[in-house]
């Protein structure tokens, strides 16, 4: 099982503080999301991850490689932390060359890769000043291209989109969607979940220092089954279409849209309420024009099962 | 078994990466060199190296020099090479620059840009203990070449014939390697102190009593001392008075190649350890 980042019932302890506890994952490759709390572990897992902190049970490997074999390991793993700090003095130029020849590659790819990594971020204006001099989106982006310019397999980004304007936003997010497809695991944490939730092929929801729930978005909000799932139905018959819904005992809640041609459905069995509204619309009794779930994305799981105050519910 | 035992180090040792780690290195020297010298906050460093340099060209312009004061500050010269550099220039210039390889790095919060590297910690460790070797051994060993010519320049024919046909030469080479070595020693424990500790300052402030007090031990813990091995290797040995009472090491007579080897031993100690402490260092930046 070489393909996969793999958490082996992983426990961190800092003296008597949790870190995270026991934990077991088995990450494909693909954008998977790490979402929680502040302090709830997901920096601490991405440092188990690549070394930076070392677990106090358990074992990790990363495509079957540990940390511990540094030069396997760091060319096919990049990361891009949340540390907002830099050696001194450096422009961000000198500051990808640097990194780039301890890979052990020749000056001139060292400044092929840096150009090349530079272009992608977008900062090949700012590349030769001093990072010192750098606004913090451009800070967020030289060290996003740090940890993307040896074209590793695997990429963790802590809080990639921290300080960056929606622009760069939207930019980081197409990039990251550009890598996904190319193959490569990217493990990102952000708080910004209704732009992750876009890219997102599974979701790891973490508080505490426990994972709570991991795997593909609506597979964990199928899941969490004491939360009836809501749908807004748009039809030409609304009220109909409610009570014929209310006739099923695990519909919970229905009410009207406001324009009077829709309505939002709560439902305690969601496989049941599509076989339903599937028969109802080869009737022909009711016009369907669109059907989409409201609370199935990573915001309303994460509300659901880590809630407001950041505790598992 | 044991020549079985060999064998299989030996072929494991064969099969490491030796040309990746040594070319990682080269260029982890080169990156931090340029870090340790060419950095605005290095100027204090260079002040401690240079201070007495200052003062010997100032002393140069302003007296002039009868022959007959040629041995005194031939005894002026060792002094401040027992005295300033080896006790206080070399030991807190060795405090800033091996202390910020590691523990500065922290502070700043940049080391996790070479612990995500793909240099082995063991390597990376002693890469940064030879660049930080090479700057002080740069720095120190430029001011007392840059102090002895001074010193002698202003004789004339008696100094240059003192350098060139007398003890000069010889006791220039004592002073550089009594000065290399302190680099060495106080480099290793430095590195070491400053993985071990927060604030490392108070750690070497506790080195430089253990230093002074160090005479008094039994002969075997005299042995944990970088001055003790230096004490043998000056070529010339200025008893101290007043306050400097308080730096002279008084240590049982040892053999010059003992003495070098001792502290190459020691150095060699401290620093096996240290790459043993770096495999398991972790980045806790907001606790550190």
């Amino acid at each position: 099982m070489t393909d996969r980042i793999v958490f082996e019932n992983v426990s961190k302890f800092y003296g008597e503080v949790l870190g995270v506890n026991r934990v077991s994952l088995n990450l494909p490759p693909g954008i998977t999301t790490l979402v929680g709390p502040n302090g709830s572990g997901k920096t601490t897992l991405m440092n188990l991850m690549t070394g930076l902190a070392q677990p106090s049970s358990g074992r990790i490997s990363v495509l079957g490689v540990e940390s511990g074999d540094a030069y396997t390991f760091f060319r096919a793993v990049g990361y891009c932390t949340q540390f907002d700090s830099f050696p001194h003095g450096l422009t961000g130029w000198q500051f990808l060359v640097d990194s780039l020849l301890l890979y052990g590659m020749s000056e001139t790819d060292a400044a092929r890769f840096a150009r090349e990594a530079i272009e992608r971020v977008r900062l090949s204006d700012a590349a030769m000043r001093k990072i010192g001099g750098y606004s913090k989106g451009m800070r967020q982006k030289i060290r996003l291209a740090q940890a993307i310019a040896h074209h590793p397999r695997v990429l963790i980004l802590d809080e990639p989109l921290n300080g960056l304007d929606p622009m760069a936003r939207a930019e980081s997010l197409g990039l990251f969607e550009e890598l996904s497809r190319q193959g490569m695991h990217l493990v990102v944490s952000s708080h910004i979940l209704d732009e992750v939730d876009r890219i997102s092929d599974r979701v790891v929801l973490i508080t505490g220092g426990y994972v709570v729930a991991e795997g593909n978005i609506h597979e964990v909000r199928r899941e969490v089954r004491d939360k009836p799932m809501q749908v807004v139905i748009r039809c030409n018959c609304p009220e109909m279409l409610a009570s014929r819904m209310f006739s099923l005992n695990h519909c919970v809640e229905a009410r009207l849209h406001a324009d009077g041609r829709g309505v939002f459905l709560r439902t305690g069995d969601i496989d049941e309420f599509y076989r339903l509204l599937n028969s109802i619309a080869l009737e022909g009794s009711i016009r369907i024009d669109a059907v989409a779930p409201v609370d199935d994305d990573t915001q309303a799981i994460y509300q659901y099962l880590i809630g407001s105050e950041g505790t598992a519910s | 078994m044991s020549t079985a035992r060999g064998n299989v180090l030996v072929r494991s040792l064969q099969k490491q990466p030796w040309d990746l780690w040594w070319l990682q290195a080269r260029r982890l020297v080169r990156i931090e060199v340029r870090r340790n010298l060419f950095s605005g906050r290095a100027w204090w460093i260079y002040s401690l190296a240079f201070i007495p340099t200052g003062i010997i060209l100032i002393h140069l312009l302003v007296r002039s020099h009868p022959v007959f004061d040629l041995d005194d500050d031939t005894n002026v010269l060792a002094g401040i090479v027992q005295f300033y550099y080896v006790r206080l220039g070399v030991f807190f210039g060795c405090l800033g620059i091996f202390a910020r390889l590691i523990r500065g790095e922290m502070i700043e919060r940049s080391l996790h840009f070479y612990l995500l590297s793909p240099v082995r910690r063991e390597v990376l460790l002693l890469a940064k203990y030879a660049a930080g070797c090479f700057s002080a051994l740069l720095l120190f060993g430029v001011a007392v070449l840059a102090n002895f010519i001074l010193i002698y320049v202003g004789f004339g024919a008696a100094g240059q014939d003192y350098v060139l046909h007398g003890p000069g030469l010889a006791q220039l080479g004592a002073y550089l390697l009594v000065v290399s070595l302190a680099c060495l020693g106080y480099g290793a424990v430095f590195l070491l102190l400053s993985m071990v500790f927060r604030n490392p300052t108070p750690a070497a402030m506790l080195v430089m009593g253990w230093e002074a007090i160090n005479p008094i031990m039994p002969s075997m813990v005299q042995k944990i001392s970088v001055a003790s091995y230096l004490r043998h290797l000056m070529p010339i040995t200025v008893p101290g008075q007043g306050i400097f009472t308080l730096l002279t090491v008084q240590t049982e007579p040892v053999p010059a190649w003992i003495a070098v080897a001792g502290l190459l031993v020691l150095t060699a100690v401290v620093l096996a350890y240290s790459c043993l402490r770096i495999r398991r260092l972790e980045i806790r930046y907001t606790t550190d």
